[in-house]
């Protein structure tokens, strides 16, 4: 059996790619996620894959669109105001169709904001960021051994529909350690890539890796075909955990870190005999939102938690669609949630009167 | 059985490998543990600190809400950290460095001389095994061969073999003063 | 009777789309004939920028990447660890390279990538209408510094090849001219070397070209060769400013 091991989030995240095949990596340092390059910079070499210090975030997104566009399973890192510098080439690897994955273990913003754990680059991560209608398959950890699991899942997701994937972490996820259990190494059956630029050998037709559409018709052509694939992964690639939901008149539906500490909160509900349950989305895209609105229609409402002022709110009132009241609790970067602050929360939530 | 703690001092007092001693040794008696390090210019400042849970449940929060285990390695660390102590929570406070008493009298305080102590056994980087050997015997959370399997297997390698008598010396010396 | 003239395989059977007098067919064209001498063209992958040159990939008959506005050289470096026994080059223009995409082209540069970039130097932007690059001429009229170029407040020509030179890494680094068909000899025998260096795996390599935008200019073609023999090349000295010759991994 395979040995559990303590591991740091962002060992587990670079550790986890490199077992998920990543073979390329290009980052820029920025706390809090300085341990995957630096992890990457040990260990690419064992496996005779590359790791580069680019120049910039710019540059580091542009040479994962290479490296990708080679072939490679590609993948960069980088936490909030860095990602922001990579929005253009995400969108470019979207446009392109690029499978690539790019880690966003955020922090506070807007601006430098600063180094603690946040959720505010939800909006940024799930409606664009970059230009243009494109979608990112985001994936949301909430532990160091999701972290590995979800790796995996961002590059088998990202070459099967041909589409760049994002982690998006948190300081705290990235920061922490936690035991894990490593996969054993397997035949990872990396699919072929016959689109890819590796050069006309053996006759093979001339690979062209390309965003631009300077015709309209063609222009649209590419987009209708994207958003064909967007609406494929909406029906398949869906995830979401879910405990003490069935009997609950209180859903709350919290991601990453901030369902850990709603967790905590609800088990202290519980213990009082409130009936509160957890809805824990793992892709924030494609969002659950069937299941969100099946809990509607059976007569439960609904608390958000987000270190954010509440970004996810808006996903969760689009699913629910009225059905249900949905409350919204908050906390703005700086801190995270305590476990008596959501507790709070969940209390007033829980005595107000519901709308629906 | 839950058990959240935190670890603070100087940067160089060993508090980051105090918690992951707690985290692994926990770990290795398999149970849920968490290991969560203060980072980025709070570390600049010279001032570290951990929070670590041990639970016998998978840990929900990994932040800390009910402090059980305080450890202050300095005086700013006591002044910081002594209010969020749970009531009957226990502080382990270095009182070669620390010159005031706690202000908490519903907590359990255990004043160890660690420094002096380390100085003692002939080398001052033991200071941390002097308490971490304290909480060992007041709190009981893991045991002391499981720590000095993690020191012996995971720490204390290659170069640093030769320390392991005095580790285990202080951890012992520290479990006389956590009683 | 003996085929004298014919296109190079590595360019596909397509009419450039460039204005009349522009000289990106001629360098398209030596760039395929190197490819082709070489006979690299099934293991060569090329990146097209952001500007006239976009579309190359409908010329080259070669693999293509498109990139982002000047990160021609971080694509070019990401294709080329993955695939280092493949040819890569990049084609960019001024505005490309020398503004928006500078970080890139220095530190591929500087890195010592093995990778060989064609820059083209026609001293305006081109696809855009006519705006003022970061080679443009002091005094040289655009869209944008329509009373000329301000030395002042919009400072001078950069000279690409002569910065590149101040770094330990690059292997060659050319300056040629495409206004006369000497020059377009030696243009083809700098690119040559260019590529010859990168699979010699010697390192970085990159030849400027001097190149000509009539239409953006307001010149006639034989009039903008003209212009740029007299006013392009004292701003930019033709000739090779570094040849790591010895030098092979």
């Amino acid at each position: 059996m395979a040995e559990r091991v303590m591991m740091k989030g962002n060992e587990a995240i670079a550790e986890g790619a490199i077992r998920a095949g990543c073979r390329f990596f290009a980052g820029y340092p920025i706390t809090p996620q300085n341990e995957v390059p630096e992890y990457m910079s040990r260990r690419m070499p064992e496996v005779g894959g590359t790791f580069i210090q680019a120049e910039s975030e710019v540059s580091a997104i542009n040479m994962v669109y290479g490296a990708a566009g080679a072939g490679a399973r590609a993948m960069t890192s980088s936490s909030s105001p860095g990602v922001s510098l990579k929005m253009e080439g995400i969108s470019y690897a979207a446009g392109s169709e690029l499978p690539c994955v790019i880690v966003n273990v955020s922090r506070g913003g807007p601006g430098l904001g600063g180094l603690t754990p946040s959720q505010a680059d939800y909006f940024q991560a799930t409606k664009g960021g970059g230009h243009g209608d494109y979608r990112l398959v985001v994936f949301a950890p909430a532990s160091v051994q999701e972290i590995i699991d979800l790796m995996y899942q961002a590059f088998v997701t990202a070459d099967k529909y041909r589409t760049p994937a994002m982690i998006l972490a948190d300081g705290l996820l990235g920061q922490m350690m936690e035991p894990v259990t490593l996969p054993e190494d397997k035949d990872l059956q990396i699919p072929a890539k016959p689109w890819a630029t590796t050069g006309m050998i053996n006759g093979k037709p001339q690979s062209i890796i390309n965003s631009l559409g300077l015709v309209g018709e063609e222009l649209e052509k590419i987009n209708v075909r994207l958003q064909k694939k967007y609406q494929e992964i909406a029906a398949n690639e869906v995830r979401f955990a879910e405990e003490d939901v069935k009997d609950a008149d209180l859903v709350i539906v919290a991601y990453g870190t901030s369902a850990r500490v709603a967790k905590s909160a609800i088990d202290k509900a519980r213990a009082e005999g409130k009936k509160v349950g957890l809805f824990r989305p793992i892709t924030l895209w494609p969002f659950p939102s069937k299941p969100l609105s099946e809990l509607a229609k059976s007569g439960k409402r609904f608390l958000t938690v987000e270190m954010s002022v509440g970004q996810m709110v808006e996903d969760v009132k689009l699913a629910v669609n009225g059905q249900a009241q949905v409350d919204s609790f908050g906390k703005l970067n700086g801190t995270i949630p305590s476990v008596n602050e959501v507790y709070d929360a969940i209390i007033k939530s829980f005595n107000s009167q519901g709308v629906a | 059985m839950i058990l959240e703690s935190i670890f603070a001092g100087f940067g160089g007092q060993g508090v980051m490998l105090m918690g992951q001693l707690l985290a692994y040794s926990g770990m290795h008696e398999g149970k849920n543990v968490t290991y969560f390090p203060s980072y980025g210019p709070e570390m600049r400042g010279g001032t570290a600190n951990c929070s670590v849970i041990v639970s016998d449940d998978p840990v929900g929060s990994p932040v800390i809400s009910e402090l059980g285990i305080l450890v202050a390695m300095n005086r700013p660390s006591m002044e910081k950290f002594e209010a969020m102590l749970k009531p009957g929570g226990m502080l382990f406070y270095n009182s070669s460095l620390i010159d005031v008493k706690p202000k908490r009298t519903d907590i359990k305080a255990f004043a160890i001389p660690a420094n002096d102590i380390a100085i003692e056994l002939g080398n001052i980087r033991v200071a941390n095994m002097v308490i971490m050997g304290a909480i060992l015997k007041a709190a009981g959370v893991v045991k002391i061969d499981t720590v000095m399997k993690v020191l012996t297997e995971t720490v204390l390698t290659g170069k640093k073999k030769d320390l392991v008598g005095i580790n285990r010396t202080a951890l012992e010396k520290g479990m006389e003063l956590g009683a | 009777m003996e085929k004298v003239f014919g296109k190079p395989e590595a360019l596909q059977e397509r009419v450039f789309h460039y204005c009349p007098g522009c000289t990106h067919g001629i360098i398209h064209r030596l760039v395929a004939e190197v490819i082709d001498e070489l006979k690299v063209r099934e293991k060569t992958i090329g990146i097209a920028p952001v500007g006239c040159a976009v579309t190359a990939y409908n010329y080259f008959n070669c693999d293509v990447q498109q990139a982002a506005h000047g990160r021609a050289p971080a694509v070019a470096t990401g294709i080329k660890r993955v695939l280092p026994d493949r040819v890569v080059f990049s084609y960019q223009g001024d505005g490309d390279l020398a503004s928006i995409g500078m970080a890139e082209i220095v530190h591929a540069a500087n890195r010592g990538e093995k990778i060989t970039v064609i820059f083209v130097n026609n001293a305006i932007y081109g696809m855009t209408g006519g705006q003022m690059a970061p080679t443009t001429l002091p005094g040289q009229k655009t869209t944008t510094s329509p009373f000329g170029r301000d030395v002042e407040t919009m400072g001078y020509p950069i000279k690409m090849t002569e910065l590149l030179n101040t770094l330990e890494a690059p292997a060659f680094l050319a300056r040629v001219s495409v206004h006369d068909p000497k020059n377009v000899n030696k243009t083809k025998e700098a690119i040559k070397k260019a590529f010859e260096y990168q699979i010699q795996g010697k390192g970085f390599s990159m030849v400027e070209v001097l190149s000509t935008c009539p239409t953006n200019w307001g010149l006639a073609p034989l009039e903008a060769l003209k212009w740029l023999e007299a006013n392009m090349i004292p701003q930019f000295p033709l000739g090779v400013v570094r040849d790591r010759e010895g030098v092979a991994q």
